[in-house]
């Protein structure tokens, strides 16, 4: 698939990261002000989309001010011919936001799996992953779990028009 | 949080496909006004509970990317971060109750680019950045279920 980001599309990500204009005709507008045609930006758009540039269009939720206040970054030590499937099944469960395989530093850092898990509070978040631990059995080769005590900065991707 | 708040919170976390009116066309959808859609979600911004409405991009297909993680000594935790945090390219940047207890992104447009600002950054604090980047994504996020009680 063409994953391609030319230098239009740059300034469309630049003029839209932030969010688009709430009003009726939210492309229009962005086309306005960067001196190109509506249908072009709604074109690239949708390209990036489809590339996987563009997770996804819409309302980007606060968890935190929806009460969503136990965000923890669950890390894992699997073993590496069973990270795919173990990544998989634990990538599609429902408070599960993000699932990544990274790659380990040893000795000082044992994990190549994490996934951001979503709950209400700290013994909510606890208990999924404990959830999780189950379903990896003895393909847990040990866990932690890191919880935010502070949010130092938070924005979308930046990128410099 | 009134009926319409909860659906365009919850069912239009991933529906606003390219198109001339896409505010009228969640109306239509949901059987409301597209200035009840606009109002609601002007609303919703304001009072935080929506940080934008719009695209999320996906850090590695626009640039070179990186989860860090830093030990840093609790006194100077907040000098640390708040140098860090001034970079234009780190996009997140949190305090975690870990031994690595500060954890950010770095996105720049090359991979040379994004190594030179973390060999920056060591050499400004002192400290050794652990890098993390992706190798697999097992998730794709296209939004978050949320439960209503």
């Amino acid at each position: 698939m063409n994953t391609v980001i030319d230098a239009t599309d740059r300034r469309i990500i630049a003029a839209t990261q932030e969010g688009l204009p709430l009003t009726p005709r939210p492309y229009a507008m962005i086309a306005a002000q960067l001196g190109l045609d509506a249908g072009d930006v709604m074109d690239r758009m949708q390209r990036m989309l489809d590339s996987g540039a563009i997770r996804r269009i819409g309302a980007v939720p606060n968890h935190y001010a929806l009460g969503f206040k136990g965000n923890g970054m669950s890390v894992w030590d699997v073993p590496d011919d069973t990270i795919k499937e173990a990544g998989q099944t634990i990538g599609a469960l429902d408070f599960v936001s993000h699932c990544y395989h990274r790659p380990r530093h040893l000795p000082t850092w044992p994990y190549n799996l994490f996934a951001m898990v979503h709950g209400r509070d700290r013994a909510e978040v606890d208990e999924k992953v404990h959830h999780i631990a189950a379903i990896l059995g003895a393909n847990n080769r040990g866990h932690e779990v890191l919880f935010s005590t502070r949010i130092l900065k938070k924005t979308g991707l930046r990128i410099a028009g | 949080m009134n009926t319409l708040e909860k659906r365009l919170l919850n069912d239009f976390q991933r529906d606003l496909s390219p198109s001339p009116t896409p505010f009228a066309d969640m109306a239509e959808e949901l059987g409301v006004t597209e200035e009840d859609v606009i109002g609601v979600l002007r609303t919703l911004t304001e009072r935080g509970v929506v940080s934008r409405v719009g695209p999320v991009f996906r850090p590695q297909r626009c640039g070179a990317s990186c989860l860090v993680a830093m030990t840093v000594p609790e006194t100077r935790l907040e000098a640390v971060a708040e140098l860090v945090s001034a970079f234009p390219e780190v996009n997140h940047n949190y305090e975690r109750e870990h031994r690595f207890n500060l954890w950010f992104v770095i996105t720049a447009d090359t991979e040379d680019h994004l190594q030179a600002l973390l060999q920056h950054i060591e050499w400004q604090t002192g400290l050794a950045t652990l890098s993390l980047p992706m190798q697999a994504e097992y998730h794709i996020d296209l939004g978050f279920p949320l439960q209503w009680d």
